[in-house]
């Protein structure tokens, strides 16, 4: 079977400033997979590669056998449609919700200013699917976070696209609204639409996401998150220490507290005068040892001062 | 009722009238996209790139609405692709591109002072000036603009909201910024002469804002600027003969006077909701 995408030895970036080195990635047709890594990883500049409103610097970006060119920005419209980022949109700009959403059937609309028949006819399925047809008249900033996820989503399946590609699309959304998110993700995949999309939430991607892509300017590993997150690959993608339990078949994700910050925030000459500054931490996470004491202004611990 | 039909009887009223409708319902449409795009200093910027081309024209004894249009054309072309391709953002670009045109007006005018006089009426506006010529090209270029608009409307409103979004959705980018670059030169080109060079950055900008702060809708927000437009225009000019001021400044003073009284109205209703809020609460 021929991947959606194909992207090989891609290199991308600034002059002095590579953000993305040798991608080799491949998407097939049904396939739901998220690309997960910390801020500045390339993420965004990954899907928007993809999507042709970048172009690389080294390597090629092939959707289905044919290369991005100007001239094809047509065929790509029709197969793929994007979620951006929400910090990406102006909310103050005018537009209500069925506005918005009418803007994803722009390849099939009429050559007239107003919606056709057949526009709103979609439309209106579209927004009761996504259980957001009571708010066709609203302006788009006098929604919740997850309604705004939910307005973008469904431009984009306006669009009725082959490949869905989704800029963290559960981000500045509780936690429920955004399993309800993934589940709306869930159901389209298995009724064929492949599914392209990058998050910050690794518990979320374990949970629900069967392809998982760990990034950080390069491709760190790919593959089931039950074989890839392990706390190796974790920690050399997010250059941080990361727990991994897994329990009942589930797997669990955790960044441990203040370990990244610690060493950014110290200078390495000071946390190498630290008689064990990590360990320290270590310690204090284990629910049995007491937290850290202030004595005179400096915090101690049951063992050893640490000259923090 | 008097009032209204005694100055018509004045064919450069008649003339002007037309001008000042047009003039204003025109710009009141563009302003729409100009103040969506962050870009409410290009209007002012323009203008005076135009007048620089204006100058070169009559230099070279071009057509006038041909010299100026390719120039001001020329101009939003550059500003654009200065501050989509380089790191040099929209109001910078639109202050180095526009200045620098009309700095090759002024040296010119400087150079061949015999044409000074004809220009002061450019810089500010002048009815008198409007012929029948004049309004016919005004005609012409309001019925291409608003038909390029009418078929363009969802493409221009998607890249307008989020032009990268839009070029994979299938919306060519670079030729609706094209268009859009010719059809604000056009409509400045057009309204130079009723509104000024000085004044008609405020035409543009005013109506939409005005119209902004009344409604949350696309679609609305384009109706309702160029009615805007085209009635402050027709009673600014009533303004400009009875006050015996310029017919630029009598307009954008009306316009503001509408933004004053939509400000308070829409401040008036937010206050009144919080009240209700708080009854309730």
């Amino acid at each position: 079977m021929k991947p959606v995408i194909e992207l090989r030895d891609v290199t991308f970036g600034y002059t002095h400033h590579p953000v993305l080195k040798k991608i080799d990635l491949h998407l097939h047709p049904g396939q739901l997979a998220a690309v997960v890594g910390p801020s500045g990883a390339g993420k965004t500049s990954l899907l928007k590669l993809i999507l042709g409103t970048l172009q690389p610097v080294r390597g090629s970006v092939k959707m289905n056998v044919q290369q991005h060119s100007k001239q094809q920005s047509d065929r790509l419209a029709r197969r793929v449609a994007y979620v951006p980022q929400v910090d990406t949109i102006d909310w103050n700009f005018p537009v209500t919700v069925e506005e918005v959403v009418l803007m994803g059937r722009i390849r099939n609309a009429s050559i007239w200013p107003w919606p056709s028949r057949a526009d709103r006819e979609q439309m209106a399925g579209v927004l009761q699917q996504l259980e957001i047809d009571a708010l066709a008249k609203d302006h788009i900033s006098d929604l919740s976070g997850g309604q705004q996820q939910r307005v973008f989503l469904a431009r984009a399946l306006m669009a009725e696209p082959d490949l869905l590609v989704l800029d963290e699309p559960t981000s500045g959304v509780d936690m429920k609204t955004a399993e309800s998110m993934l589940h709306l993700l869930l159901h389209l995949n298995q009724n064929g639409m492949t599914i392209l999309m990058t998050t910050h939430d690794l518990n979320l991607a374990a949970a629900h996401v069967p392809w998982v892509i760990c990034l950080n300017q390069e491709i760190i590993a790919q593959g089931a998150p039950e074989e890839i997150f392990t706390s190796e690959i974790l920690n050399q993608t997010y250059q941080s220490d990361m727990m991994v339990m897994r329990q009942d078949g589930m797997i669990f994700v955790h960044q441990r507290p203040h370990s990244h910050t610690l060493r950014e925030v110290i200078p390495d000459p000071v946390l190498g005068h630290l008689p064990d500054a990590h360990s320290v931490i270590e310690k204090v996470m284990q629910p049995n040892v007491k937290p850290l004491k202030k004595k005179n202004g400096r915090p101690i611990t049951d063992e050893s001062p640490a000259r923090i | 009722m008097n009032i209204l039909l005694e100055p018509l009887q004045f064919e450069f009223f008649r003339n002007g009238v037309i001008a000042a409708v047009l003039a204003g319902g025109l710009c009141g449409l563009i302003g729409v996209y100009i103040v969506l795009r962050s870009m409410s200093y290009i209007g002012h910027g323009l203008a005076h790139a135009i007048f620089g081309g204006a100058v070169v024209s009559y230099v070279l004894q071009w057509n006038f609405y041909l010299g100026a249009g390719l120039w001001g054309f020329i101009s939003a072309l550059l500003i654009n692709q200065t501050a989509r391709r380089t790191k040099i953002n929209a109001d910078a670009a639109i202050g180095i591109v526009t200045t620098a045109s009309f700095a090759i007006g002024v040296a010119l005018i400087s150079r061949y002072r015999s044409f000074t006089r004809s220009f002061d009426a450019a810089l500010f506006g002048n009815i008198l000036g409007v012929t029948a010529n004049d309004i016919w090209v005004m005609l012409g270029v309001s019925v291409a603009i608003a038909i390029t608009i009418f078929f363009l409307y969802k493409q221009l409103l998607f890249t307008t909201f989020d032009a990268e979004v839009a070029q994979v959705y299938g919306v060519s980018t670079p030729w609706i910024e094209t268009i859009f670059a010719l059809l604000l030169a056009a409509a400045l080109i057009a309204s130079l002469q009723i509104l000024g060079v000085t004044l008609i950055a405020a035409a543009l900008v005013i109506p939409a804002i005005t119209a902004r702060l009344l409604t949350d809708s696309f679609h609305r927000i384009i109706l309702m600027s160029t009615a805007f437009g085209a009635l402050t225009g027709l009673l600014g000019l009533y303004i400009s003969f009875y006050a015996d001021v310029a017919s630029g400044a009598s307009i954008v003073l009306t316009q503001s006077a509408f933004f004053v009284i939509a400000l308070t109205i829409t401040a008036t209703q937010k206050q009144f909701a919080r009240r209700m809020i708080h009854t309730h609460v």
